[in-house]
């Protein structure tokens, strides 16, 4: 999450590293990166077994797989927490508050292990939707929190000017509250995607697929190629991902902020 | 400016506002007229309800009891959004969007009342002008990008955007440094002047309150009223103890603050322009007797006092605009005389240059003509109120009550 707090600099940086250079350097190391992986685990004398997933079609299917998973799951959360944030810094929903803070906070405390084979043992049940449910839980906290946090900060004094000169409440919220509190949600949603796309890789033990298939059966066959495709590949897409959601934040973030 | 709305007279009756949890009410009972077209300025001590009373008017706190009328309509329970769109708001933060153009913020409310865009984008490039910012150079700027006293005026031009007949401020130049806050004041007496709105102003500080209302409404806790007069009555016969301990000692100074520079007879000084040959310069202190010259530019705004001892310095590489002294203590003819002297006190010197909008000469005014106006006004007032006394009307220096203000 280092990633996140670095971009909240990015405004007062100095031109010290120009924005392109910044934008097209991390595609380049990591299509790099990805070719000499694979180009090293392709020399190699691979058995049978190996072959069956090292190939370049299976590789393209679960990378879409766990792409799948992560943007999926991260839509739901984004369908959730953010309603539910911005319900939770309307005045009446004072009471209520700690309760879903509560329930968010522990879904993310839980290991995300836990809740991924908890949320398959209890539904007994596997498969794609397991999955998702189970990311949802995992990572719904960074949306919510940074959504509350966002609305909260908009300075009083600019939301007093805003109800004065007679904007209705809800105006005020989708002129004024939710613009400003913009590049805070979405820092949280760069912290939830980063999270999912490297949670997703235990989708695996839920009957998800995806990455996690390679790191898993690395593990059993004792096979350092298979084991190093599924980690370089996770790796790679959540630096990827990452690398998108600081383009949005830039891109995203009003100006004059 | 062409305004064609009037002024709305504002009439609040028993108005009261207990918060929930308390016993005592934060705003007791306050009856109040406010005449169309009239700064009435809300002062009194940090606590007295003076800020919560005003922002009962546009409904931003909603009134426990008691009713608000506009113009003899009854607004207690209208939509309170449609209500404060007819109600201009400043405050002392100001409360610009910050992720809004300064040509956005200003055309908030012609926007939300549904103005066509030609005339929003006409009466936000006038209101603009009219608080001295282009509206070229600063409409797309964004808030953080402007200084305090730019986002007061555009604060101020925000609020006055869709010509509401009221308009509600709250301490709006307090955040400011005292010469800016001063150059504020000057500036929105001279724009009120043109536009004649009703304005209820919040302060705690009783200088601006005698400097810009037409009436004051001196305000003790729960906005119980001590007195509402005009600020002459006021200072000439302060109804309680509580008001003469809150106008505080050295009232005939505050009468600094009534009088303008306008109102007082305004000296000429001799000038010149660079042009002018120093010969020519030494030949008008002489034939004239004089000690001093002011020395304008060619838009004929002032630069330079020069003395016989300056023109000698004058050469060929020396031009007449770096010898001298500068022209420090420049006022507008809105300003008070308080402004004036504390002009004089800053730059040193015995008088001041009094300047237009464009900052070029009209005149000079000094400390004598200050002091004898302040010796006049409190003549004129004690006469006043004597006159009032012996023909025994009940009003003189009274607490308000709603007849009186109506009148």
């Amino acid at each position: 999450m280092s990633s996140t707090t670095a971009s909240a600099g990015a405004l007062t940086e100095g031109p010290t590293i120009p924005r392109w250079l910044r934008y097209a350097g991390t595609p380049v190391v990591l299509a790099l990166v990805t070719w000499a992986t694979l180009a090293w685990v392709f020399s190699q004398d691979l058995l049978s077994r190996e072959t069956a997933l090292l190939n370049t079609e299976k590789i393209v299917d679960e990378t879409i797989q766990h792409l799948y998973l992560t943007v999926v799951a991260t839509l739901v959360v984004l369908l959730i927490a953010i309603p539910l944030g911005i319900m939770l810094t309307r005045p009446w929903s004072k009471p209520v508050r700690p309760l879903f803070l509560g329930l968010a906070n522990l879904g993310q405390a839980t290991p995300s292990f836990g809740v991924l084979v908890l949320v398959a043992a209890i539904t007994g049940n596997v498969g794609n939707g397991v999955a998702i449910f189970g990311l949802v839980v995992y990572a719904t906290l960074p949306v919510l929190r940074n959504t509350m946090v966002g609305i909260q900060q908009v300075d009083d004094h600019v939301i007093d000017a805003a109800r004065g000169m007679g904007l209705s409440p809800l105006q005020v919220l989708l002129r004024i509250e939710l613009p400003l509190a913009v590049p805070v949600m979405l820092a949280g949603v760069r912290t939830t995607l980063v999270i999912v796309v490297g949670t997703a890789a235990l989708a695996v033990f839920v009957g998800g697929g995806a990455l996690g298939l390679y790191i898993q059966n690395g593990i059993q066959l004792a096979s350092t190629p298979v084991l190093v495709t599924g980690a370089v590949l996770t790796a790679v897409l959540a630096l990827a991902i990452d690398w998108l959601g600081g383009i949005a934040e830039d891109l995203l973030r009003p100006k004059g902020l | 400016m062409p305004d064609t709305s009037t002024a709305a007279e504002i009439r609040l009756e028993k108005l009261t506002k207990v918060y929930p949890g308390s016993d005592e009410p934060a705003v007791k009972d306050v009856s109040l007229t406010i005449p169309a077209g009239e700064i009435v300025v809300f002062v009194g001590p940090s606590g007295c309800g003076k800020t919560t009373t005003m922002r009962m008017i546009n409904r931003l706190i909603e009134p426990t009891s008691g009713d608000i009328f506009l113009d003899g309509e009854n607004v207690t329970h209208m939509d309170a959004s449609k209500l404060r769109r007819r109600i201009g708001y400043t405050i002392q933060k100001i409360g610009l969007f910050p992720h809004q153009t300064i040509f956005d913020n200003v055309a908030t409310v012609p926007r939300l009342v549904g103005w066509d865009d030609q005339r929003t984008t006409d009466r936000v490039n006038d209101l603009l002008d009219l608080v001295g910012l282009d509206p070229s150079t600063y409409g797309e700027r964004f808030p953080k990008e402007l200084s305090g006293g730019q986002q007061q005026r555009v604060g101020v031009a925000r609020a006055m955007a869709a010509d509401p007949p009221v308009m509600l401020m709250d301490e709006p130049f307090g955040a400011t440094d005292p010469i800016t806050r001063e150059r504020l004041q000057n500036e929105f007496l001279r724009i009120q002047a043109d536009i004649g709105k009703t304005i209820v102003f919040v302060t705690h500080d009783i200088d601006e309150a005698i400097k810009m209302g037409d009436r004051i409404a001196i305000l003790k806790e729960q906005s119980v009223i001590a007195q509402y007069d005009t600020p002459e009555n006021i200072l000439s016969a302060p109804a309680s103890e509580f008001v003469s301990d809150f106008i505080g000692s050295g009232a005939s100074l505050k009468r600094l603050n009534l009088a303008r520079v306008r109102d007082v007879e305004i000296d000429q000084m001799l000038t010149v322009t660079a042009d002018t040959p120093a010969t020519e310069m030494r030949r008008i202190l002489e034939d004239l007797d004089r000690t001093t010259l002011l020395l304008l530019d060619d838009e004929g705004r002032p630069i330079r006092w020069l003395t016989a001892k300056d023109i000698d310095k004058i050469s060929g590489t020396r031009t007449a605009d770096t010898v001298g002294m500068p022209v420090i203590a420049l006022v507008e003819p809105q300003a008070t005389l308080q402004d004036a002297l504390d002009e004089m006190l800053r730059s040193n010197g015995g008088c001041a240059v009094v300047v237009d909008g464009q900052k070029r000469y009209q005149g000079t005014v000094d400390m004598e003509t200050a002091i004898d106006a302040i010796r006049n006004l409190r003549e004129i007032s004690e006469e006043h109120l004597r006159k009032e006394r012996d023909a025994g009307s009940p009003a003189a220096g009274a607490s308000a009550t709603r007849e009186e203000g109506a009148a």
